[in-house]
């Protein structure tokens, strides 16, 4: 990088240190993104954006300060510095006990994304025409609504802290998908490709060309026009298949969100909630079945959730979360490991300069299992496969789920049968995952770009590798 | 003229220099500080703020529509806005839906501003956070306390510009005990409004009616929901029924002039005074009858979808509206006539479980269900509404007008347009209570509401 801003974060450090703070990061972040939106072969919305500014974490006590300006000047980085410690010196109103940073040690590097085309360098006329194909593609073939989107986000960061950590990188992330609904006598039928709303990576513009995004648009109008006359999902207890992209939301919601750190400390017990896991049964709590094996993995080459430093400059590491069905591990920062006597942190991050960074899922991901999808169908004498999420809810212990899906199948004597309309199923998250009996090898990194948490709102980019799995006796077919 | 009017003035005028006299523009410069003081374990443990100016600019050339925005906001920030978004819109698809510019037209009058909320320090927001966490007596708390201060101004190159400004304030609190939690929320124009020790004292009277709760078997049970619940039918009803784009679309289940809501149901969008008296593309906002004696009579508009409509914009464009759809982010729900003949209404805050709006709505209920709010609420249909989500805060069995147990949490799938339809109304609280979004200008505003039925389909066993 030809200009960089160490020395406008390092200001920053020192301000709020001699301001009062023990302990100071700051992180200067330049980012520009891209959206456009398509819909019945014209394009909708076209917005290029772009945000620069520096935000600084100071430590005072037993609480954060945080503090962020757009203005990248010695002397606002040196007053966001002081704000940030005067900040957090207020809340001695209101103390707790002293929070500790689990020690680390300063780090002076460089990380990049891999990217193959840069997705900003792609003209917008180009990019205009694949949306504007694809989807008067889906409209063409029957669809009565067709939509587009693609994003892109390109972010530069220059990460300092009074622990000696000089760090910079460079992430660049985009994604597409399309939409084609199909209007029945009272009721919306949608299919999306590839995911229900697109699929998203720290790559270039290559993922979305490899999306292929124009050839499956007719399928998808086909199969949104023949749900709205398909029969009802069934309701009662059954043998559920499910597709790798529900599979990912799955675990996001159920396992990902659960073993975060600050949540199970109660510090985001007023909105996002908290855990149903006690720190008291970490390595001994049984989660889900023996083929249960979920990683935190932010070295995954591609995937959303991929980084080379967390915001707080902890390298990014792969570790355990569930082993052979056995929770052992968790979503941790510097402040919320020590604090629990962990000997790790790695996944605090913020969605920008503007925010103050906190515990986020990286890549939360299931492990492959030894079968195939088509196998799993074979293996099913009677059940449901399911797949594309549609609708997601989950309480705020991460125990009592609901997810929605856009299609099913009916499966019959090993085979796949008729098509299932408003797919639904519902259970509590261990007695799920205990049910989980077959598990395909076909994984795939999905993305989730829109992972909302904390107060102010922020939202996350995460990534979560999954393939088709069975699970038993889980009740389906939800009515209103 | 403000900072922010002068910023849009100058983006105008690098668009007509840069572009030429045939480019219509719209700038918005908004100037945004927000600060937050959150609380968990009953201690202050994140105190944040931020102070932004974000200047968006929309240009349609040659028949191409492209927009941008940027945090940079010195001269040569503002040149590389317009340069890009120059640039952008000539490698844009045609836009054969731009629907032209605002013409000049006057803001309408607007609720006072208040400074002391916009000026607002970290000792101010402490102070409430201290008072709620000693109202709570010893229970466990965790929550927020937040103000903010807007600032912004519009100018596009048909001649219309206004500028304006906007404070809100917001506490949002629980408190728990033994696995039952209490909630308090509020929202305000003025931060001297909001009472942490009275909010902390409701939050914690309710934590303590939580305890030993009973597990009730899914059906449907006539509810009474607490404003807290309400605002997420309000926020939902907003979103994708009174959605101008849905509507436009045949996604919406609004029908204008059609009785759809029982005829106790009025809603109203209160922009003014919540936000910027003006939206994205500069139109003036004011009050918007949504629904009135349960029928429907308007969706909130942005130029884009009442062209498409066939309708006028009723000042709701945002950032996102052209994708999303325009969403009215202020609904309130109308209160039911006074209640004060009800002894239960006189009651203090610490007594028992249920928030004074529904005081009277309870004492009247046989058998049912008292809700406090609403959690992680989502679409399964849109069309219909149907959404599936789970209790949070508090759920009680009432008999013969009674609160009799707790109740654990439970989910529900369940039609909101349904559920408020004709004849499924049975009683409004008689104080309407303002309540924070996630998001600062963002609030809903609604009394208790008693409902014929709920669909409750799932609880702790599955």
């Amino acid at each position: 990088m030809s200009v960089d801003h160490f020395d406008e974060a390092g200001t920053a450090v020192q301000a709020a240190l001699d301001a009062g703070a023990r302990y100071a990061d700051a992180r200067v972040m330049l980012r520009r993104t891209e959206t456009m939106s398509a819909r019945d072969g014209d394009i909708e919305d076209l917005s290029s954006d772009e945000s620069a500014g520096i935000g600084v974490r100071a430590l005072v006590g037993s609480s954060w300060g945080f503090y962020a300006v757009p203005d990248l000047s010695g002397a606002a980085a040196r007053a966001a510095g002081r704000r940030a410690a005067e900040i957090a010196a207020a809340s001695a109103l209101v103390p707790g006990p002293a929070i500790d940073l689990n020690p680390a040690a300063a780090v002076t590097a460089s990380w990049a994304s891999g990217c193959e085309i840069d997705p900003l360098s792609v003209p917008l006329s180009v990019k205009g025409d694949l949306l504007v194909a694809a989807t008067a593609a889906a409209r063409d073939a029957g669809a009565d609504l067709a939509e587009g989107i693609y994003q892109i986000w390109d972010t530069r960061k220059w990460f300092a802290s009074s622990d000696g950590h000089r760090i910079d990188q460079h992430i660049r992330e985009c994604g597409a998908g399309i939409t084609a609904s199909a209007y029945g006598d009272g009721e919306i039928q949608r299919r999306s490709w590839p995911s229900h709303r697109g699929q998203y990576g720290t790559r270039g513009w290559e993922l979305v060309d490899e999306l292929a995004l124009t050839d499956n648009a007719a399928r998808m109008a086909d199969e949104a026009r023949a749900l709205l006359t398909a029969p009802l999902c069934p309701s009662g207890e059954t043998t559920l298949i499910l597709g790798g992209e529900q599979l990912a939301l799955q675990i996001h919601e159920s396992v990902g969100h659960a073993i975060e750190l600050d949540r199970i400390l109660g510090w985001e017990a007023a909105f996002a909630g908290t855990s149903w896991l006690d720190l008291d049964q970490l390595g001994t709590l049984r989660y889900g079945s023996d083929l249960m094996n979920i990683t935190i993995d932010p070295t995954i080459p591609g995937a959303l959730g991929s980084f080379g430093y967390d915001d707080e400059g902890s390298p990014a590491v792969k570790r355990d979360a569930v082993r052979n069905g056995r929770w052992v591990g968790v979503l941790a920062g510097r402040d919320s490991a020590a604090m629990a006597g962990l000997d790790y942190a790695g996944s605090v991050r913020s969605d920008g300069w503007a925010r103050l960074p906190m515990v986020r899922m990286t890549n939360v991901g299931l492990e492959p299992g030894p079968h195939t999808l088509d196998e799993i169908i074979a293996a099913t004498d009677d059940g449901v496969l399911m797949d594309i999420n549609r609708s997601w809810s989950i309480d705020d212990r991460r125990l009592n789920f609901q997810f929605g899906c856009e299609i099913g199948y009916e499966i019959k004597n090993g085979r796949r049968g008729r098509m299932l309309r408003n797919p639904t199923y519902t259970g509590i998250g261990p007695k799920f995952w205990q049910s989980m009996d077959m598990l395909s090898s076909e994984s795939i990194a999905w993305g989730t770009p829109n992972c909302g948490k904390g107060q102010p709102g922020q939202v996350g980019h995460t990534g979560h590798p999954a393939a088709p799995a069975r699970f038993t006796n889980v009740r389906v077919g939800v009515r209103s | 003229m403000s900072v922010e009017l002068d910023i849009a003035g100058r983006v105008i005028e690098l668009v007509r220099r840069l572009a030429g006299a045939g480019a219509e523009a719209e700038v918005l410069a908004g100037h945004s500080a927000e600060a937050l003081t959150r609380f968990a374990n009953s201690a202050i443990h994140q105190n944040v703020a931020d102070a932004t100016t974000t200047v968006r600019l929309r240009l349609h050339l040659d028949g191409r529509t492209a927009a941008g925005s940027t945090t940079v906001t010195g001269a040569d920030g503002l040149e590389s806005l317009v340069e890009r978004t120059i640039a952008a819109s000539r490698l844009s698809p045609p836009d054969s839906a731009w629907t032209g510019l605002t013409p000049p037209d006057a803001l309408r009058p607007a609720a006072g501003f208040d400074e002391a909320t916009a000026a607002a320090t970290p000792q101010d927001r402490a102070e409430r956070v201290r008072d709620f966490v000693r109202a709570a007596g010893g229970l466990e708390t965790a929550g927020f306390c937040r103000t903010s201060y807007t600032s912004g101004g519009f100018a596009n190159t048909a001649g219309h510009a206004v500028q304006g400004r906007a404070a809100e304030a917001a506490m949002d609190g629980i408190a728990r005990l033994d696995g039952a939690d209490g909630v308090a929320r509020r929202a305000s124009g003025r931060l001297a409004d909001l009472d942490g020790a009275a909010l902390g004292v409701r939050a914690a009277a309710k934590a303590r009616a939580g305890g030993r709760p009973i597990e009730l078997p899914p059906g449907r049970y006539e509810v009474i929901l607490e404003p807290t619940a309400v605002a997420d039918i309000l926020g939902n009803l907003a979103t994708f029924g009174f959605n101008g784009k849905a509507f436009a679309q045949h996604q919406s289940f609004a029908e204008l002039g059609a009785q759809q809501f029982d005829d106790a149901i009025t809603i109203v969008d209160e922009p003014l005074g919540a936000t910027l008296p003006f939206d994205l593309e500069g139109t003036p906002r004011d009050a918007l009858v949504l629904v009135r004696d349960g029928t429907t009579s308007a969706v909130s508009h942005d130029r884009t979808s009442a062209a498409e409509a066939g309708a006028a914009s009723t000042g709701h464009a945002s950032e996102g509206s052209r994708s999303w759809g325009p969403i009215a982010a202020n609904p309130c729900l109308a209160p039911g006539p006074d209640a004060a003949d009800s002894d239960s209404a006189d009651s203090e805050p610490g007594d028992g479980p249920t928030e004074a709006s529904a005081r009277a709505l309870v004492a009247r209920m046989r058998r049912g269900l008292l809700i406090t709010d609403f959690w992680y609420t989502r679409v399964l249909d849109q069309k219909s509404l149907v959404i599936t989500g789970l209790t949070r805060n508090g759920v009680w069995l009432v008999e013969d007008g009674e609160v009799t147990a707790a109740v654990g949490n439970m989910r529900f799938t369940q039609s909101y347009p349904q559920a408020l339809g004709p004849g499924a109304v049975l009683g409004l609280g008689a104080e309407a209570v303002a309540m924070p979004d996630r998001w600062s200008g963002v609030r809903y505003t609604a009394p208790a509401l008693h409902l014929r039925s709920w669909n409750l389909t799932g609880n702790a066993s599955g």
